[in-house]
């Protein structure tokens, strides 16, 4: 800040040029009025200026498709299934030694499984399991994460090192393992298990992000101008640093809701899911077939398939959503 | 002349004074580091309805002076001392409760920033009520009115459309307005403004500083207004301290300080300018070196490297901050005599 006018002088040109070049190509919405002042219509917020950049998104929309369409099956699923899952209609057509899979028939699309249980229906009502432990998982996990990384972020300090120091141990325990583990130890294995294992592994994540993004606020100047002005210390934390801190965790969210689908599908897979079968689940559906793999690849496929495009669709819909609240592409 | 002398002149203008500063120290200190004296006993005062210019180089301690009169900086790692007078209580010695109470309603402060020091995800209009119901009690729905007045009053067009509009929905001149009503809206006795022109066009800085005029003018607050912009000071302030190195250079009233510069430093500030009256193709005069040649003030004068006036003793004893005999206040060992010479 040497006065030298000059110098300023361009400067201030040169960013006044950049602002213009930003405002023709990041928000196309917004039209110059002149001075550099964009205008908007009334009453637009980030979030509704971060929707119209993702209305135009294909990546989102291809993922938001994936995911609705997923969701609403899921809930459909007991009045759209052709079958009962859990009835072994075709159990006759299963010969034990010539031919243990019924194929397709009419009314049996896929066929049925290894105890003549329609396949389809399975797969259908199996993505109520694979929702219910998703969206269960993550919202405990993000619940877990939010209280922690906000006591964190908010008090600084000894609190702060504290509950990251125990952050840092979980993370440093893969994933995976950390939730086989508790699945493990738990004496009766259930939905309930899977959920709260996956869910314990999701914590420090959310943790360790909203923690580091409230450090990031809590020392900007809006921050401080709210302090300036006397604001509550509750307030500040409250009003004005977590909701400008939340971005990154929502991202997180989903992004974090496929890694739940596919490592509930593990654990399904390993054994360590809900043990009783009647109740169909991807992973364990995947787990049941590895004995046919050879002669019946197509048991394995479909639920394998299910489980990735789902993973899929969430992701596609995370990554956009970052890239749409993402403050670089925004200014 | 003695700093004794103006002890005495500044006992005599205490009891006006709506804030005063004396001797004010901060000291920056990292674990294993040498500490860092960033101000370095600053004393001034201000009067009801009357505007004080703190005015140097980036680095010379203006923004640390505001921050420690709000008592905005971190407890840890830094030390304030001296103290800073608010009719009759000394602000460094409350506690940090009783500093949230008087921030927003007995001291205000605008910052430089307009776009980043609103939050991004709060409507203008609940910030604005965010200060009168802390402040005042009120709920939402009372403090409502008040702060569509409240924007009104700092000239932004239809206030109770822009009570809903969110800062980024703002121009930069509009956004600097809100944040002008949001420190105004509990009537601070004293305002400080932390270069809040910077970051605006010409044309914007000139509409906000007659805007500030108006509203120290007209409800008597106390404004100190910091800046390294000589034309902002020229235009608004009633007496003017250049910093230089944490400590005040040279003090006076705007128009023998403009007109009549004597700190060395000074001079080099206002030659540094450029000027529409000026002679085509005449060069400016920047002042050489940079802050980071400073000799410590212990045992110098902190300027003296980059100094034309430079002579012996300014690397040998540290200059004392003395009265002139004209009502200039000055930090020198050999200043300009014949100033209008050197100032071409």
């Amino acid at each position: 800040m040497t006065p030298n006018p000059l110098k300023t002088q361009a400067d201030r040109r040169k960013e006044r040029i950049d602002d213009l070049a930003a405002t023709a190509g990041g928000s196309p919405s917004g039209t110059v009025t002149g001075a550099g002042e964009i205008e908007e219509s009334p009453g637009v917020s980030l979030i509704a200026s971060a929707w119209r950049r993702l209305r135009r998104n294909p990546v989102f929309l291809v993922g938001a498709g994936i995911t609705l369409a997923f969701v609403v099956l899921a809930i459909i699923a007991p009045w759209i299934a052709p079958h009962d899952p859990t009835q072994g209609l075709l159990l006759d057509k299963v010969r034990q030694q010539s031919n243990p899979i019924p194929g397709s028939e009419p009314g049996f699309p896929l066929g049925a499984d290894n105890r003549g249980r329609d396949l389809l229906s399975r797969l259908l009502v199996g993505a109520q399991q694979t929702l219910i432990v998703g969206v269960g998982a993550t919202v405990i996990g993000l619940v877990g994460g939010l209280t922690l990384g906000t006591l964190a972020g908010a008090f600084g300090g000894w609190v702060d090192s504290f509950i990251m120091r125990i952050v840092d141990v979980m993370l440093s325990i893969p994933s995976l393992l950390l939730a086989m583990s508790l699945a493990a130890v738990a004496a009766r294995p259930s939905q309930m298990t899977v959920i709260l294992a996956i869910a314990i592994v999701e914590i420090p994540i959310f943790a360790r992000l909203l923690r580091g993004s409230m450090l990031a606020v809590r020392s900007s100047d809006h921050v401080l101008a709210a302090r300036a002005l006397g604001v509550k210390q509750s307030a500040v934390v409250f009003r004005h640093i977590i909701p400008n801190s939340l971005a990154p965790v929502i991202v997180q969210a989903t992004i974090v809701l496929a890694t739940a689908i596919i490592d509930a599908a593990a654990l399904s897979f390993l054994g360590l899911g809900n043990p009783d079968d009647r109740k169909p689940e991807w992973g364990q559906m995947l787990g049941a077939s590895q004995e046919f793999l050879g002669d019946h690849p197509h048991l394995a496929f479909y639920p394998a398939a299910c489980i990735i495009i789902v993973a899929l669709g969430f992701t596609l819909m995370g990554e956009s959503l970052r890239e749409a609240l993402d403050p670089k592409s925004r200014r | 002349m003695t700093e004794t002398i103006e002890n005495v002149q500044t006992q005599a203008n205490r009891n006006e004074a709506l804030l005063s500063v004396r001797d004010l120290r901060v000291t920056f200190q990292r674990h294993g580091e040498k500490p860092f004296v960033a101000v370095d006993g600053v004393s001034f005062d201000v009067r009801p309805g009357e505007t004080v210019g703190l005015v140097g180089e980036s680095g010379c301690g203006k923004s640390v002076t505001s921050l420690a009169i709000m008592g905005l900086l971190p407890r840890r790692g830094v030390k304030v001392e001296g103290e800073v007078d608010f009719q009759g209580t000394d602000l460094l010695r409350q506690s940090d409760d009783q500093m949230r109470d008087r921030r927003g309603r007995d001291l205000g402060m605008i910052f430089q920033d307009p776009l980043s020091s609103l939050n991004p995800v709060v409507p203008i209009g609940v910030q604005v009520t965010e200060v009168l119901e802390r402040h005042r009690g009120m709920s939402r729905k009372a403090a409502t009115p008040v702060a569509r007045e409240m924007l009104d009053k700092v000239g932004i067009p239809d206030p109770e459309r822009r009570l809903k509009d969110y800062p980024h929905q703002l121009s930069g001149g509009m956004r600097q307005r809100a944040l002008i009503a949001m420190a105004l809206a509990c009537q601070p006795r004293v305002l400080i403004a932390d270069e809040p022109t910077t970051a605006l066009d010409v044309t914007i800085q000139a509409q906000i500083l007659a805007l500030l005029k108006d509203l120290v003018e007209d409800t008597g607050t106390a404004l100190v207004m910091i800046t390294h912009d000589l034309g902002v000071v020229a235009g608004l302030c009633d007496r003017v301290n250049v910093l230089y190195g944490g400590k005040i250079v040279e003090r006076g009233d705007r128009h023998p300080l403009f007109a009549s510069p004597r700190h060395p430093y000074t001079v080099g500030l206002l030659g540094s300018i450029p000027r529409l009256d000026g002679t085509r193709g005449e060069r400016l005069t920047p002042i050489p070196g940079s802050v980071s040649d400073n000799l410590p003030w212990d045992s110098a004068c902190a300027f003296a490297p980059r100094c034309p006036n430079a002579i012996e003793v300014c690397r040998e004893a540290r200059p004392e901050l003395l009265d002139d005999g004209g009502g200039r206040w000055l930090r020198c060992h050999n200043p300009v005599e014949n100033p209008l010479e050197v100032t071409r």
